[in-house]
């Protein structure tokens, strides 16, 4: 693969010329080359999967789960870099039970996903933190019904009927 | 007499729910010892377009708690995109109670609609209880109405019926309470929104013996002289 940042993608906090940040756009290349990672919303739920890569017979199975619960209500799946995905749900759960303690009630699948983009995208604007190399399908089930929502790794953040990313995600769609 | 001592709001305040919202009431004196500071206080405070709040204790504190509550409120229904649910508001209410309860000395009731719940009552007394009832009633009138609600409450009530019970038991409160008084202040919420309804003490009926009310004394001087006692 050939570079094409030459200079404007050795930091996050760098623009190119043409209104690029290279940086973003490679943490997405590490999103777009691991395994695949699918959800999908029907009318009474949220069904997700992952891709399960066998990297040594020697590998326990049920083990380098993806998928995870972050509330009663919620559960994420993650593609990419496996250990920046543990961190974004380490905080899509902290955020859950904050928001729970002070207002009373199950944090809106809504809410929570505003939450998390806000911290995957915190990370793209210092130079001194790099952008997490992973994305993440939130699904989760509230008061107005069963919700699916893909954060990338950009802190943006959209509502989907259905979604797929990692390497089969052209073939997913 | 200390003018400047600090106020309390005697005060009866009540909430119901009924089929389709909730009727708050209260009371409308401010007193500060024995000196009514305010004879036509308004206690039951908008805290969102589909949440209020009745007051009762120290007139300071129910305020400040207030104030704070609405700037959640605000802030939480701009993140949310849609309005507050009553229980939310509730909570926060009650957070602040329970949190600073060494300082603070006021019971409130919230109540409200929104589109999950319908109309919602919840009663939030000295020390930060967060309670969901159908009715609850608060403040020192209330001693006087446990026995009236537990005769008088049916489930099912329509919204006149509801406003007409809330009046009555206020009122009631008023003639036994000498820390209440005043008006009769009701605010009704349900999915059509808010009114807001003032009952003047000649609008509310007359209980155990008090006087009709008069414009002037002189009227007893034109009145007929009264009749002689036997014996």
């Amino acid at each position: 693969m050939a570079s094409i940042g030459t200079g404007y993608d050795l930091s996050v906090t760098t623009f190119s010329p043409d209104g690029r940040v290279f940086q973003i756009e490679y943490a997405a290349k590490a999103v777009d080359n691991s395994g695949t990672v699918i959800g999908i919303k029907c009318k009474d739920g949220i069904v997700m999967g992952v891709e399960k890569l066998i990297t040594s017979k020697m590998m326990l199975p049920g083990s380098n789960r993806r998928i995870h619960s972050v509330h009663r209500h919620s559960g994420m799946a993650v593609a990419g870099l496996a250990a920046d995905g543990r961190q974004i749900v380490a905080r899509a759960k902290a955020e859950a039970a904050n928001y729970e303690s002070t207002y009373g009630e199950p944090i809106p699948i809504k809410e929570l996903t505003d939450r998390v983009a806000s911290y995957v995208h915190l990370c793209t604007l210092y130079w001194w933190l790099r952008p997490f190399g992973c994305g993440v399908i939130l699904g989760g089930y509230d008061r107005d019904g069963p919700q699916l929502y893909m954060i990338e790794p950009s802190g943006i953040s959209y509502r989907y009927f259905g979604a797929a990313i990692g390497k089969g995600k052209q073939a997913a769609k | 007499m200390d003018l400047n001592a600090p106020h309390s709001m005697g005060t009866t305040i009540i909430g119901v729910t009924y089929d389709g919202g909730v009727v708050l009431g209260a009371d409308s004196r401010t007193s500060t010892g024995m000196y009514v500071a305010n004879r036509a206080s308004d206690k039951i405070t908008q805290l969102t377009d589909n949440v209020y709040i009745c007051r009762s204790g120290s007139a300071a504190d129910s305020q400040i708690v207030s104030d704070y509550v609405r700037y959640f409120l605000h802030q939480h229904t701009i993140q949310l995109g849609q309005p507050a649910t009553v229980k939310v508001a509730a909570n926060l209410v009650r957070l602040l109670s329970y949190n600073n309860k060494n300082m603070l000395q006021t019971g409130m009731i919230v109540g409200g609609w929104d589109k999950y719940e319908g109309g919602k009552i919840y009663g939030i007394p000295l020390g930060g209880t967060i309670l969901e009832q159908p009715f609850a009633i608060g403040g020192s009138g209330s001693s006087y109405l446990y026995g009236f609600f537990d005769q008088a409450w049916k489930e099912g009530m329509s919204k006149d019926e509801a406003e007409q019970l809330v009046v009555k038991a206020v009122s009631l409160a008023i003639a036994r309470d000498g820390a209440s008084g005043g008006v009769v202040r009701t605010v009704i919420i349900n999915s059509d929104g808010v009114t807001r309804n003032f009952y003047p003490s000649d609008k509310l009926p007359l209980w155990h013996e008090e006087l009709e009310p008069q414009n002037s004394l002189l009227d007893i001087l034109s009145a007929a002289s009264p009749e002689p006692m036997n014996i």
